[in-house]
């Protein structure tokens, strides 16, 4: 613990710049995953405890293509690709089955699939930890903001994220499939009276969460060290991240991302092995005074 | 009421089990034996408080681990620091978990279904981080390090492993009977009546959050007993005891044993031990062969043994009863 150091970084602006920046990349991976995560609950109403492990495959992927293609675009959009595809397969083949099952059979076979996931990485891509590396088309000096250094991969994440974000935005709110999705969500038999396939938006939405994981997963390569497990810290974070924004809320996901973004890499400098505490503190002051998160919907009685 | 001769069946039930694992030492000498029911015992308490609160509270904690972990460390340090008494420091354990139980569990039983198992999660990694943090007290990272002392009181030497044996058969045991006769009681049925219907039960006046609340922290006691255990077997305390991983393992033994028998939990936390024994010695690659079982039983048998048993023996009764 060391409140001073903390306090000391936040008299300088350099160090402000540098912890804000970081703190963002790491809020906009987390909303990647955590918007699959919240989208996937919101309309299947099932808690994906897989979706960690997803991510770590779309690095996994990203690695592998970044390999054979040497271009990071294209490695991460293959990422995103395979890892949707997975997890369409993942949907029609086993989740599909549990949908009626009680919670505790979905968190299991999610419990599996996260077990399998980590010993074929294992298998087919080592226990050791593995780098990609800065891609070469991000091998620039970083910008230098009032003194503080941010990369310029960084920018290229934070926009890449927030191009994501928006399109999601404009696909849930101004589209027809979005309104589909919506109408899914909020009463799924209503919806399947009326025509629409219902089995067939729970497989697409499934596998959209598991692309946008995938995807999170093949941006985050160039920065994060892999490993079999990788995907566990992150389904953590992504959980508190939902829950504090509200499960099934997309906007929440995006300020609960941000928020526990920024905790963690201003927190690391104050109270380095205590910052999951504060993050799960925060969880628990968010369940006990307002169950349904910040922009949550309060469960219809 | 026929609980009289219920009570009667389950102290047989208990004595042969009793008499069964007593005669296991004069049979064989391997200590593998020995110490899987040291851990059976650990394990089988621990997964059968938590079936208190899921299969008869319809509670889906996933944050039960933090009671093994905090009955191990409260033990430990007892020990370690303190330099207690054995019983002693057991009662401090249990006297430990009963307090955070009833903090903990008067916040959470308020909230339903996944708010209720998110926020049991997020107490368990809070202590988790507690106990990672608190370096100067419980060692961090490394645990609780060079031993837990093992005192000799009323003449029983603990460090002896065939007494330790004894003592955690027996306490097992012991526990199992009090879980039974606390569920056969009419507080069991209150707690079945709240699970199956809340509204109905608060018509008839009961006090719903009272009743959840003793639930948790009755849960909450004997899942320390089964820290406790583990902590005489291991010799020390781990953070991985209070880790989210322990909870999973919890919830799977009650899955794979199943969730509407008493004794179920055992049974699946026996299947489990002994399924992690025997990967572990024939493949490295342990997550993947325990995945696939795991994924056969949750899609294949769709609930846990013992109840499919019980189901499977039901159909047969009935089909003679009935033509």
């Amino acid at each position: 613990m060391d409140p001073t150091a903390l306090f000391e970084c936040l008299s300088s602006l350099s160090c402000v710049v540098t912890q804000t920046s970081t703190g963002l990349i790491v809020g906009t991976l987390l909303f990647l995953v955590a918007a699959g995560l919240t989208l996937i609950f919101g309309v299947l109403k099932i808690v994906n405890f897989a979706h960690g492990s997803l991510y770590m495959l779309g690095a996994y992927f990203a690695l592998s293509a970044y390999r054979v293609t040497d271009n990071f675009m294209l490695a991460a959009l293959a990422a995103g690709l395979g890892v949707g595809i997975f997890g369409l397969i993942f949907e029609r083949f086993i989740m599909r089955r549990v949908y009626n099952a009680d919670v505790l059979m979905q968190l299991l076979v999610c419990y599996a699939l996260v077990l399998i996931l980590d010993d074929v990485v294992k298998i087919i891509w080592g226990a050791e930890f593995q780098s990609m590396g800065m891609p070469t088309e991000f091998q620039l000096p970083p910008l230098l903001v009032f003194g503080g250094v941010i990369p310029v991969f960084y920018l290229f994440l934070i926009v890449a994220a927030a191009i994501i974000a928006l399109g999601l935005w404009y696909v849930l709110t101004k589209t027809r499939m979005g309104k589909i999705v919506r109408a899914a969500a909020h009463n799924p038999s209503m919806t399947s009276v009326l025509g629409l396939n219902t089995s067939l938006i729970y497989a697409g939405v499934f596998a959209f969460g598991g692309m946008l994981a995938g995807l999170a997963g093949g941006l985050a390569a160039p920065v994060r060290s892999m490993s079999p497990g990788m995907g566990f810290s992150i389904l953590i974070e992504s959980f508190i991240v939902t829950v504090i924004g509200g499960m099934g809320s997309v906007t929440g996901a995006l300020v609960g991302a941000l928020l526990i973004g920024l905790v963690r890499s201003f927190g690391s400098i104050g109270f380095p092995l205590f910052v999951e505490g504060i993050m799960f503190l925060s969880m628990v002051l968010i369940l006990v005074l307002k169950p349904s998160g910040l922009f949550g919907k309060e469960p219809r009685t | 009421m026929n609980s009289q001769s219920n009570f009667k069946r389950e102290l047989m039930w208990a004595l042969i089990g009793l008499i069964l694992l007593s005669a296991l030492p004069y049979l064989t000498s391997s200590r593998t034996a020995l110490d899987f029911v040291i851990r059976l015992a650990a394990y089988g308490v621990f997964a059968s408080s938590l079936n208190i609160l899921v299969g008869y509270g319809g509670m889906v904690s996933f944050g039960h681990a933090m009671f093994f972990g905090g009955g191990a460390y409260a033990f430990g340090l007892l020990m370690q620091k303190a330099g207690t008494s054995i019983p002693m420091a057991m009662l401090g354990a249990l006297a430990f978990c009963a307090c955070i139980g009833l903090i903990i569990g008067a916040i959470c039983v308020r909230l339903k279904e996944i708010y209720f198992s998110f926020l049991t999660l997020a107490f368990q990694m809070l202590l988790y981080s507690v106990i990672l943090t608190w370096t100067s007290l419980t060692g961090g990272d490394q645990g609780l390090m060079g031993g837990i002392p093992r005192p000799v009181f009323l003449g029983i030497n603990l460090a002896d492993n065939t007494t330790l044996y004894f003592f955690a058969m027996i306490l097992g045991i012991v526990c199992l009977l009090l879980m039974r006769f606390i569920l056969q009681s009419p507080y069991g049925y209150t707690l079945r009546m709240v699970r199956d219907n809340a509204d109905r039960a608060r018509f008839l006046g009961i006090d719903v959050w009272r009743v959840k609340l003793y639930a948790f922290i009755l849960a909450a006691c004997f899942a320390s007993i089964g820290g406790v255990i583990m902590t005489l077997f291991v010799s020390g305390a781990y953070p991985d005891f209070s880790y989210w991983t322990m909870s999973g393992e919890a919830v799977f033994m009650i899955m794979m044993g199943g969730l509407h028998v008493f004794i179920g939990p055992v049974v699946g936390a026996t299947l489990l031990l002994l399924f992690n024994d025997v990967i572990s010695r024939t493949t490295e690659y342990h997550g993947l062969a325990l995945g696939i079982i795991v994924l056969l039983f949750a899609l294949g048998f769709k609930r846990g043994i013992t109840d499919f048993v019980l189901q499977l023996f039901n159909s047969l009764t009935k089909k003679r009863s009935s033509p």
